[in-house]
């Protein structure tokens, strides 16, 4: 701040009153323990990421490592979009490049500073992420964007497309936190994402694509798809 | 900022009871925001445990409260996150201000934040020549309305959709008017759409703030707090200090506890935690961000062992949607910006009894918001000590603002007389012929203003001539 002398003030002033107060009152009780960890099996955790993003109106498609660019294709040739805001850095980016077609919308890299591309990226219809995983307690992709796949390519746009791999869907935040060590090492922005934007602000009567993407379509890459369980 | 005004309760409340249109639109919301939690937390064995880990967490955190927050302070440094600490709330928007026309930016997008309402942010910029414009639905219709929030997370549940549609129609340039929630909404995506895309700087607030980390937290649906948080260049986070954890292994249940108390989901849509600004090589994302910690009072409350559990609070709201009293006035008749259960604890501690006092008797202690409360704050617990400390000047330097300042002369001697006259039979005896003589003439007085209002909606007891003790006597009933 312009004046620093008076913030360190009221910093200095706050923390003595807060010492002083957390000293008045000593230790309390042992603490309450963690929840049991759960405990879903791998079919389990597809299905139930499933189940609860597509009651959050999130569309989902689960294909495989090799059919998942035709499940991809076969989307968007359903709907029409202006263009495809893809990461051209990234494995992902390189096998849409390499497998893209002319009736597709058109790929479009997110290749500038946001400042040298703010318009086209409120202009696209579609982005396309992958994920870091997904947790299936909830129903929720984890998304950690980065210098290829900036953050507002699963925001500005009014459909985002997400690639999941289904090894990586965790049965839990805190399980994908402690396993993947995130205290060690937060990137500049993690996100949880289980639907489409939404909103109920209005007599709380539920309608979706509010600011964020109006659809959510998730691709599950699942290599080891379970025998058909009943549903 | 400090009030300088004392709120008219009785009015205000005999306003809000006379609007059946408030009513309707409460009662149904109300209702059903209470059953969502309800059949999100079916299980009750494992709410009970769910909620005595983030009862313990915020306990906690709190314990522990000026070291998270230096550690916080370092953490965030070491990011790339700059750290502001304000003492008032005028100090922590003048912060604001300044990081604001240091960027010669007059186009602010807001997402919702209950603390920057405390602070009165939008006036403050407002009379600056800044444009502070809330983006979140809600937010954004009250705003057009110029009115406060209602609620601490549905801000606009006392309007329904015909009132909105007017609204929309009268504020917002060539809208035709429509009914329809659909398109309502799409109205408001378009309008602030162009805003996101010409915001010079983003406020919001912060659910959680993580001290091993340096982590900034925030819950939506709507996508307007990322927008806000990731679009425009500079961001600024202002929270309450008391919102610190300690762990990001803390946040999960805190998380689970708090979209599920709120509005009975398993999660919001979206969960942003925010760690540092733009690093080199990233191509979004503000290049700067700041955290504007406040504290107006919390430092003092935080002091006594009861009023800390105050602190625990996580902003869920169930305690509105849960209180008999708060469904039928809806959050405008409190008069402060933090309504209901947990803002008539709250309030009266920042801003003193002598001000906000009152809202300690808009209660009726009957306990639904404890149970539902997701960190167990014993809510009417403190109100108890509110309402005591309201009367009773109190010898501790944890007294909280303002208490006394309902004590008179009349009424501490009544009190004194009823405690001598339980102690000492004569005196009871003597009170009992005066009650019985003089209470059957309590009927005649309603003409007098004391009684009127009193009997308006309660029937006057009628004292029985003779007394328990007299009558047992008269049986020959030894020893009563």
């Amino acid at each position: 701040m312009s004046e620093v002398g008076e913030v360190s003030h009221a910093r200095d002033h706050i923390l003595t009153r807060l010492r002083a107060a957390v000293a008045q009152v000593g230790e309390s009780a042992p603490e309450a323990g963690a929840l049991p960890p759960l405990d879903f099996d791998r079919a389990e955790r597809v299905a139930r990421l499933k189940r609860l993003m597509e009651a959050m109106h999130a569309e989902i498609v689960v294909t495989d490592s090799t059919g998942w660019v035709a499940a991809l294709k076969n989307v968007l040739r359903q709907r029409t979009l202006n263009g495809l805001l893809y990461a051209p850095e990234t494995p992902l980016g390189a096998t849409l490049a390499a497998a893209w077609e002319d009736d597709l919308p058109p790929l479009v890299g997110y290749t500038q500073e946001v400042e040298q591309c703010k318009e086209q990226l409120f202009a696209i219809d579609a982005g396309i992420t992958s994920t870091k995983g997904g947790i299936a307690e909830v129903g929720a992709l984890i998304l950690w964007p980065d210098a290829h796949e900036p953050r507002l390519m699963s925001l500005a746009p009014a459909v985002h497309i997400a690639v999941l791999d289904a090894d990586r869907i965790h049965n839990s935040l805190a399980e994908a936190m402690a396993q993947e060590r995130w205290a060690e090492g937060m990137p500049t922005n993690a996100l949880l994402i289980s639907g489409p934007s939404k909103t109920a602000d209005i007599e709380l009567v539920l309608t979706f694509g509010v600011h964020g993407p109006k659809e959510l379509i998730v691709l599950i890459l699942d290599d080891q798809p379970a025998p058909s369980a009943p549903s | 900022m400090a009030s300088t005004t004392v709120v008219d309760f009785p009015s205000n409340f005999i306003k809000a009871l006379g609007n059946p249109q408030l009513r309707r639109n409460l009662r149904a919301a109300m209702d059903t925001l209470g059953l969502r939690r309800r059949t999100l937390f079916a299980d009750p064995a494992f709410f009970a445990q769910l909620r005595a880990r983030g009862d313990a967490i915020r306990q906690r955190s709190l314990r522990k409260l000026p070291q998270l927050l230096e550690q916080l302070e370092r953490k965030c440094t070491e990011n790339g996150i700059q750290v502001h600490w304000a003492e008032t709330t005028t100090e922590a928007s003048q912060i604001c201000l300044d990081l604001i026309q240091r960027h010669n930016a007059t186009r602010v997008i807001k997402g919702k934040s209950m603390v920057s309402e405390e602070m009165h942010l939008n006036h403050v910029l407002e009379e600056h020549g800044i444009e502070a414009l809330e983006t979140d639905l809600g937010e954004y219709i009250i705003q057009l309305d110029h009115e406060t929030p209602s609620h601490i997370i549905v801000p606009a549940i006392h309007k329904n959709r015909d009132q909105i549609a007017h609204l929309f129609h009268e504020k917002i340039p060539d809208t035709p008017y429509t009914e329809v929630v659909e398109e309502l909404n799409a109205i408001a995506r378009k309008v602030l759409r162009e805003k996101f895309f010409a915001g010079e700087v983003g406020v919001s607030g912060a659910n959680f703030a993580v001290a091993e980390t340096g982590t900034l937290c925030l819950v939506e649906n709507e996508g307007n707090g990322r927008m806000c948080t990731t679009a425009p260049p500079v961001h600024i986070v202002v929270m309450g200090l008391e919102k610190v954890v300690e762990r990001l292994e803390d946040v999960p249940p805190l998380l689970r506890l708090l979209t599920g108390s709120a509005t009975g989901q398993l999660i919001t849509t979206y969960f942003n935690m925010i760690t540092s600004p733009r690093k080199p090589g990233e191509k979004d994302g503000p290049r700067e961000v700041h955290l504007v910690l406040l504290d107006n009072g919390r430092s003092k409350i935080l002091a006594d062992p009861q009023l800390r559990e105050t602190l625990k609070c996580i902003r869920c709201g169930a305690c509105l949607n849960h209180c008999p009293v708060y469904t039928r006035l809806g959050g405008h008749a409190y008069g402060y910006v933090y309504p209901g259960p947990i803002g008539s604890i709250l309030t009266p501690q920042i801003e003193g009894l002598d001000h906000a006092g009152a809202m300690a008797s808009a209660s009726s202690l009957c306990g639904a918001c404890e149970e539902v409360c997701p960190v167990k704050i014993p809510i009417t617990h403190i109100l108890r000590r509110l309402r005591n400390e309201s009367y009773n000047k109190v010898d501790s330097p944890n007294a909280v603002k303002g208490h006394g300042y309902k004590s008179n002369l009349a009424e501490s001697l009544t009190w004194k007389g009823w405690a001598m006259s339980n102690a000492a039979p004569w005196a009871n005896a003597l009170n009992a012929k005066m009650l019985a003589m003089l209470g059957s003439q309590l009927t005649k007085l309603t003409k007098v203003e004391l009684v009127k209002n009193w009997s308006q909606g309660r029937t006057l007891p009628r004292f029985a001539p003779k007394s328990l003790h007299v009558l047992a006597k008269e049986k020959g009933i030894p020893h009563e």
